[in-house]
């Protein structure tokens, strides 16, 4: 565990040092939600009566996606182990005294962690303080704010143990591009990040809701304004811990099947 | 122009080499903004129109933005990573060729998977240009026509401002993201329904809106000022300044040294 533990924080610290990049990325991100929220307030002017929650839930969704994109976003990979498995560099990750599995999933969920944590603040409290309906709301209640705190956890472990999925493809393509891009779009959709899942027609958004995809963004985002509250709540919820546990069991299996396999040409 | 051709053909040529993963990839691509294409139809779906545009309206805007943009991409590759080429010292190089600069660029890297996007934007496109409603005739073709030059001008415009920028730095570029990938993102939907003030932005500081809003208002005959009419040229225009500033960085270029 120790060792788990100072290897998350070298990451962490290491992603602290690029603040230039995390100033630019919260302009960014403000602008983003604002555009979005604008775009959304034009369709529920055409037709308020078709639109699915409250204006207001849309806007802590929103805000909340922006203040976390770096978290829970499914585009961002970490180039390192790309390149230690098509460089063979891996072969030294190999050779330290702990699993291998391990050691990617505490790297990617340190570094999704420290973006966040360095952006989020200021994006929080810039959307809290815009006026109603645009702005970020408080949760409800304390339990509410409580159970969006562990959705959220247990969102970014399915994120990650997505991508550790991806990542293992890799070990059987030279050229990854190709079904990175398929995964990442898919989730994009599917996640509600591009569209929140209320917004999908019906019989496709309850298919959508029970994939691992909607653990992702979809359940943690919806929680926090309380638009899924009390039973569906909870079922989201155990949705993202069976999901979480699936895709870690994916990944260890796959991991396990590849590394018997894997051959690293000279040195 | 003959050693564009050649240039284009040696990229041709080097993707082909791997076949599986070029084909592979404009089909990623594809799917990519195919993802884009359905969150749009999601919501006309449930809303029918938006601001008084409909579905096949809002289409037309859709793919114009798209394929303009693609095109950028794939031609203008060269400027969009263009930090890489200021920090490894590739520029050095460019430099000292007996040739424009911006041609070299230009040329040194062409995207050729973006076809799958651009693909994707014509059939939209086939599909929007009977559907949305508009009586074409000679001017209105033109228009468009316009609008899509309009389209790809101010995009290549960003992307050489963006590289312009990278001359005196290279970090926090991110926040350009807003104008190229947002520029396409929101582009999907006629600018006007942002309200006032972002119109006002993407039609006097960054021409957005003049290669889609204004000229769309002239197709539906939702106006017939000159203006709209005339909007495009304005994003021609703004090439210039985007060209003025990326000759005041090559002049102070200073390499990173080796």
């Amino acid at each position: 565990m120790k060792k788990y533990l100072s290897f998350f924080r070298i990451r962490f610290v290491n992603a602290l040092q690029y603040r230039a990049a995390a100033l630019a990325g919260m302009a960014t991100q403000f602008f983003w939600g604002g555009m979005l929220l604008l775009m959304f307030a034009a369709f529920y002017r055409s037709a308020p009566e078709s639109f699915p929650m409250e204006f207001q839930e849309l806007s802590s969704y929103i805000w909340l996606q922006q203040a976390f994109l770096a978290m829970l976003n499914s585009w961002a990979f970490e180039n390192d182990i790309f390149e230690a498995i098509s460089t063979g560099n891996i072969a030294y990750e190999l050779c330290r005294p702990m699993g291998l599995y391990g050691q990617w999933f505490v790297k990617a969920t340190a570094n999704r962690m420290a973006r966040a944590v360095l952006r989020c603040v200021p994006t929080l409290v810039f959307a809290s303080l815009l006026p109603y309906p645009y702005g970020l709301s408080l949760p409800p209640d304390v339990a509410t704010a409580v159970l969006f705190v562990f959705s959220l956890f247990l969102a970014l472990g399915v994120v990650v143990a997505f991508t550790m999925v991806i990542y293992i493809i890799t070990f059987y393509t030279i050229s990854p591009t190709g079904v990175r891009m398929a995964a990442t779009s898919a989730a994009e959709l599917l996640s509600g990040s591009l569209l929140p899942l209320p917004f999908f027609p019906d019989g496709l958004r309850q298919a959508a809701e029970l994939l691992p995809f909607a653990s992702m963004q979809n359940v943690p985002l919806r929680v926090y304004s309380g638009e899924l509250s009390g039973q569906a709540a909870v079922w989201g919820v155990s949705l993202q811990v069976f999901w979480l546990i699936a895709l870690l069991a994916l990944g260890m299996w796959m991991m396990h099947r590849a590394l018997r396999r894997v051959v690293v040409q000279g040195g | 122009m003959k050693l564009y051709a050649k240039f284009f053909s040696m990229h041709l040529r080097s993707v082909m080499q791997y076949k599986t993963s070029f084909f592979l990839m404009a089909i990623g691509q594809f799917i990519t903004a195919f993802s884009a294409f359905l969150s749009v139809w999601f919501l006309f779906d449930k809303f029918h129109q938006v601001d008084g545009f409909t579905f096949q309206q809002v289409l037309l805007c859709f793919s114009v933005t798209l394929m303009s943009f693609s095109l950028c991409e794939g031609f203008f590759r060269g400027f969009d990573t263009f930090s890489s080429m200021v920090r490894n010292r590739e520029f050095d190089r460019v430099l000292l060729r007996p040739r424009n600069e911006i041609f070299l660029v230009l040329a040194g890297k062409i995207e050729l998977s973006k076809i799958g996007r651009l693909f994707q934007a014509f059939l939209v496109l086939l599909y929007a240009v009977p559907a949305s409603g508009v009586e074409w005739n000679l001017q209105r073709v033109l228009m468009l026509v316009f609008m899509l030059l309009g389209g790809v001008c101010v995009f290549c415009g960003l992307f050489l401002l963006y590289a312009a920028i990278c001359f005196f730095t290279v970090e926090g570029l991110e926040f350009m993201n807003i104008f190229t990938d947002g520029g396409r993102e929101f582009g999907s939907y006629p600018m006007g329904i942002y309200g006032d003030g972002i119109l006002r932005f993407f039609t006097f500081v960054v021409p957005l809106a003049c290669f889609q809003y204004w000229p769309l208002l002239y197709l539906l005959e939702k106006s017939d000022s000159l203006w709209c009419m005339l909007s495009p040229l304005v994003c021609i225009a703004f090439l210039l300044p985007c060209w003025a500033l990326w000759r005041f960085g090559v002049r102070h270029y200073q390499s990173t040294g080796s």
